[in-house]
């Protein structure tokens, strides 16, 4: 199923003004409904090379898998999570294992990783996996929203109470995760499946964002240019870049255009009570 | 890295390079910074360093702690900040200057990854320090390897044909309702699960908890809160 117009894509991946290479790889692909943001980290080029092997995994474990996946229709796969959110999480450990086994036989790539947030629609749904600090925020009815939870060293002091959320953001510490693709043989996904409602808004971006651009700004950014999402994505980079650009900077903007329910029975749609 | 100068009355008593993990500060001598005065609590309270951040703990203390006059429980310190404890002040220095922006700028802004054990690369600091200084506070230390547990909820529905039927809500997402007339999804996330309206046919009002209607947010629920969706009542309830 091909979500053109019924869902709105948008991309921008820029390396900054001090970084010498970006780091980052994103894609967005309205055959399969998928949109990828990671940030990759490790000496010399390898950051690249990590966040690239992640995004492609992504895309391939996704297209070869998907059609499979819609054909569950909703019923509750393992874990309790929909096949399409399933489908997610394995292709996150997929990239993982290939990412450690690259970094394990090729001394450059030794130690590389990355962070990664990955959003897959579909049925008016979307499933949201991450790993690290690379985010997805919602706006939905004017309601500025930060989805998925750093797994981050500052996030576990907040949770702890050694923060205020205000005084994280000032805080040296920042840029540490405690998790991340590629260091270990297994990796901890976090999963979330949610509805997708008209006039939803979805940014993922990677923390060269976020860390250089605050989050009423970025509110602001997205509510003035909700009707051209091509210009908010520039805008957003354009601001990190203005308020010093030190780290790489992505973001990928999503906007359903119209409906993308999957085609259901009628007489599931009859007798539907509970599903 | 940071330190604290002590000083009563304006006069400087003495300074400490905040070099460990963890002071303790109190009138009894087995404290790392020991201030003999009536004031002062025996075990008064702790500076905690983590990496290139310091914080501040009351150790419930009788007199209470004080940050720019403020009193506190748990503060992370902020140069210059002063911190009373009875009549002394220990003011903390950061020495954060010196990270000039620069040559610093480029790692200081890089995203590395901290984890159990030992120093992995020149430059990140090691999971154990910072595991040390947080259970020195009481708290838990971080173990990514542990998963957190799902909460775990159900639904009763309370009136009409279907009265006493039980759905557990262990799905991540689950839609109630009949399409056209009502229908909500509950979403079920790490810190609980939330309610969401997502769509109402004509002339068939908003699905509501507790009598009052779901507005355009997701709303959390509440362990007993009764929702009414499409004419029928439901429980929802907080399983351990």
């Amino acid at each position: 199923m091909s979500y053109k117009g019924k869902l709105n894509f948008v991309g921008h991946s820029d390396k900054g003004m001090v970084r010498p290479n970006n780091e980052d790889s994103i894609s967005t692909d309205l055959e399969t409904g998928l949109v990828v943001v990671a940030d990759g980290m490790g000496g010399y080029k390898a950051g690249e090379v990590a966040s690239g092997i992640a995004v492609q995994t992504l895309n391939d474990f996704i297209a070869a898998g998907i059609k499979d996946a819609h054909k569950h229709q909703g019923a509750a796969a393992g874990d309790n999570f929909s096949a399409e959110s399933l489908l997610l999480k394995n292709a996150i450990l997929k990239a993982n294992d290939i990412i450690h086994q690259t970094a394990k036989s090729q001394p450059q790539c030794e130690g590389m990783g990355t962070t990664i947030v990955a959003c897959l629609f579909y049925n008016n749904r979307v499933s949201i996996a991450h790993v690290g600090d690379s985010r997805l925020y919602r706006i939905r009815h004017g309601q500025f929203e930060q989805v998925t939870t750093d797994h981050s060293l500052l996030q576990e002091l907040v949770a702890r109470g050694f923060y205020t959320p205000e005084e994280a953001r000032k805080s040296l510490n920042k840029n540490l995760v405690t998790r991340a693709l590629g260091i270990e043989p297994t990796v901890e996904v976090d999963v979330q499946e949610d509805v997708v409602m008209p006039g939803d808004i979805y940014l993922l971006c990677s923390d060269g964002l976020n860390d250089m651009v605050e989050d009423a700004d970025i509110y602001l950014t997205l509510k003035t240019f909700s009707a051209n999402l091509e210009t908010a994505a520039q805008q957003l980079v354009k601001l990190a870049c203005d308020n010093g650009g030190r780290d790489n900077v992505s973001v990928v903007l999503v906007q359903p255009i119209k409906s993308f329910e999957a085609q259901r029975g009628f007489f599931d749609r009859l007798t539907d009570w509970f599903s | 890295m940071g330190k604290l100068i002590l000083t009563l009355d304006g006069q400087e008593l003495a300074q400490y390079e905040l070099e460990k993990e963890r002071y303790t500060i109190g009138r009894l001598a087995d404290n790392d910074i020991h201030i003999d005065n009536m004031a002062v609590s025996g075990h008064h309270a702790l500076i905690i360093n983590i990496l290139k951040d310091s914080f501040l703990e009351d150790l419930n203390s009788t007199n209470g702690t004080y940050v720019n006059g403020k009193l506190v429980k748990k503060h992370a310190l902020q140069e210059a900040d002063v911190i009373t404890i009875g009549r002394h002040a220990l003011k903390y220095v950061s020495g954060k200057a010196a990270a000039a922006p620069g040559g610093d700028a480029d790692d200081f802004e890089k995203t590395m990854i901290i984890r159990p054990g030992t120093k992995s690369q020149t430059g990140v600091p090691s999971m154990d320090s910072v595991n040390k200084a947080i259970s020195g506070a009481g708290g838990a230390p971080i173990d990514e390897s542990k998963a957190a547990g799902l909460p775990r909820a159900k639904l009763q529905v309370l009136s009409g044909g279907f009265a006493g039927k039980e759905l557990e809500l262990n799905k991540a997402l689950t839609t109630l309702g009949r399409p056209g007339v009502q229908v909500a999804a509950v979403t079920r996330r790490a810190d609980g699960f939330f309610v969401v309206h997502v769509e109402s046919g004509q002339g068939h009002g908003f699905p509501t908890v507790n009598g009052k209607e779901i507005g355009a947010q997701a709303q959390k629920l509440a362990d007993n809160d009764v929702i009414e969706l499409a004419g029928v009542k439901m429980g929802f309830y907080e399983m351990k």
